[in-house]
């Protein structure tokens, strides 16, 4: 049994194939590519396995359970957390309370327990305060963490996503092309921060990524979509070698 | 002087229970960018529910002050089930249309409302008093009398204030607040942090009306009890919160208290004949300041990206 699998996910917008027959699987611990041209449904598949949209086929198991027809928050808790190819921060608060946001949802107080601040609310409070702090300094955001989230800058937004992704608790974490907007330094940086993100927090991290040189080198399996069809499938040599990606996607090799 | 100082002690007091209402319309709109064009009714209900509460408390206590935390609590309770009720039935189903239609079915809420009330049944079209419980009665007055402030002035503003304190830590101090900032901020990702969307905006919905409900008890023992008595101080309240800028909490709060003060001064200042333009004088202002700065005092502009 696999960490997530996903098994024959079809979407149908109207007469649009979006997605047809896409299938997966994705182990604790592996990092694993999507990659295709734009419009290829790539963000789609995102968006089905998140539970934005219903699959008009096909399942989508995590922990051999079943997870298609939950709400996006239910499927949040069972363990699979993303990040948005344009910046989604909740902008005008505080780099902290972002990260807050995700480990509120794992409290285990009610309303009650906060009103009358009984002992419990008050122990659990001032842990998640200080797992989010170790959470943003691993992700070498701490000196930022009073600022407003819309002022840092471009980097560190891409930075605090993956953070608030994080404190959610995920097994499985996806990223919608972490690397958009980052110079060549930040994408160096990026892929050392991935590499220490699947090692130290365990999870299994599925990628869209339009920079080739970050995919291939950091992917340990990678998946080619284009008009919603998986054209091709295999480790980063394998797909680079394959025709059809180049006529698709990569171009002729030079 | 005097007479300046009595119209500012009434401006605010009038203006405290707008306050309440217009934090209603702006939690709300924060959270769902909707016009809960309802909230009016919501606080009528909450006086003929203090009106009801009232009546009964009377019947065995004495004691205003056993019976007086008995009809707000109790008030403020049937309307957050009522605040709870018209999101669930009426807009709820309705969440993926575009908000033109929410907009229409809150137009309907209020309507029925409205109407409901004025069946025998549950209340009659006559507007009655409210029972006994408490009379306006001077609490703090100058020797000459000339400045009076009552007790019902003081129960305006201070519940206000209390309500104001008690609201901005649960935004600002809980979890609930902080997952209510995040959804104001943006709904679709919220819920893709594992925030339970559903859930907040019932308790928007519900704290809003609560508070909608003080202010219609202190309306009811203030003025009388009418089905339709929430139509003015809802659409005043409503440009209190555009005013201070619809979406702000604070905004909502100076916005409420500057709509009284200028109702009580245009009362007390212009000539007998024309105090009847005193709401006129309201709606002037909401379309001076949707000219002059479109997203109020406290308004944020928010850039929209493509």
């Amino acid at each position: 049994m696999s960490l997530l699998e996903i098994s024959n996910l079809s979407v149908v917008f109207g007469g649009l194939k979006a997605l047809c027959d896409f299938d997966l699987t994705l182990e604790q611990g592996e990092l694993v590519g999507l990659i295709g041209p734009n419009g290829a449904g790539k963000t789609t598949t995102f968006n089905i396995v998140t539970g934005v949209y219903r699959p008009t086929a096909g399942d989508v198991r995590l922990d051999g359970r079943s997870i298609v027809g939950f709400k996006p928050h239910q499927i949040n808790h069972r363990g699979i957390a993303r990040t948005f190819q344009n910046i989604r921060l909740f902008a005008g608060m505080s780099v902290l309370d972002n990260v807050l946001v995700g480990f509120n949802q794992s409290l285990r107080h009610g309303f009650a327990g906060t009103v009358f601040r009984t002992p419990r609310h008050q122990h659990e409070d001032q842990r998640n305060q200080d797992r989010a702090v170790e959470l943003l300094s691993t992700l070498g955001l701490d000196d930022r963490a009073m600022e407003i989230a819309h002022n840092l800058p471009y980097g560190d937004q891409r930075r605090l996503e993956i953070a608030r992704a994080l404190a959610t608790n995920p097994k499985v974490l996806l990223l919608d092309e972490p690397a958009a907007g980052m110079n060549p330094q930040e994408k160096i940086e990026l892929s050392g921060l991935i590499e220490m993100i699947r090692q130290r927090f365990g999870v299994g991290i599925w990628l869209i990524e339009h920079d080739m040189k970050l995919v291939m080198s950091i992917c340990q399996r990678l998946t080619v979509l284009d008009h919603g069809q998986v054209i091709a499938v295999g480790t980063p040599e394998q797909v680079r070698a394959d025709p059809r990606v180049c006529e698709a996607y990569l171009g002729e090799p030079t | 002087m005097d007479q300046l100082i009595q119209q500012l002690i009434n401006g605010l007091s009038v203006g405290a229970t707008y306050a309440l209402i217009a934090l209603g319309y702006t939690m709300v709109y924060g959270i769902l960018r909707l016009i809960n064009f309802a909230h009016g009714e919501v606080y009528m209900v909450g006086a003929v529910s203090s009106y009801y509460l009232a009546e009964w408390t009377m019947g065995w206590t004495g004691s205003l002050w056993v019976a007086l935390p008995i009809v707000v609590v109790g008030s403020m309770l049937v309307c957050s089930i009522l605040g709870f009720l018209i999101e669930f039935l009426a807009y709820r189903p309705l969440r993926d249309r575009p908000r033109l239609v929410v907009l229409i079915s809150a137009i309907g809420v209020s309507l029925l409302l409205q109407n409901l009330a004025q069946f025998p049944e549950l209340f009659g079209p006559t507007p009655r008093r409210f029972p006994a419980l408490i009379q306006s009665t001077p609490v703090f007055y100058n020797a000459a009398h000339t400045i009076v402030l009552t007790n019902l002035d003081v129960l305006s503003l201070g519940l206000t204030l209390g309500l104001m304190v008690i609201m901005t830590w649960v935004v600002l101090g809980t979890k609930t607040g902080l997952a209510l900032r995040a959804v104001s901020f943006r709904f679709d990702t919220s819920m893709l942090m594992g925030i339970n969307t559903g859930r907040i905006i019932s308790f928007t919905f519900m704290f809003g009306s609560a508070l909608a409900a003080v202010a219609g008890t202190i309306d009811a023992i203030r003025y009388d009890v009418r089905p339709l008595m929430g139509l003015l101080p809802g659409l005043k309240a409503f440009v209190a919160a555009v005013l201070g800028g619809i979406g702000s909490i604070p905004g909502a709060v100076v916005g409420g208290l500057f709509m009284g003060l200028s109702e009580t001064l245009v009362k007390g200042y212009l000539p007998s004949a024309y105090t009847g333009y005193a709401d006129a004088v309201a709606f002037v202002l909401l379309i001076v300041i949707l000219l002059v700065r479109p997203t109020g005092l406290f308004g944020r502009v928010a850039p929209e990206k493509v």
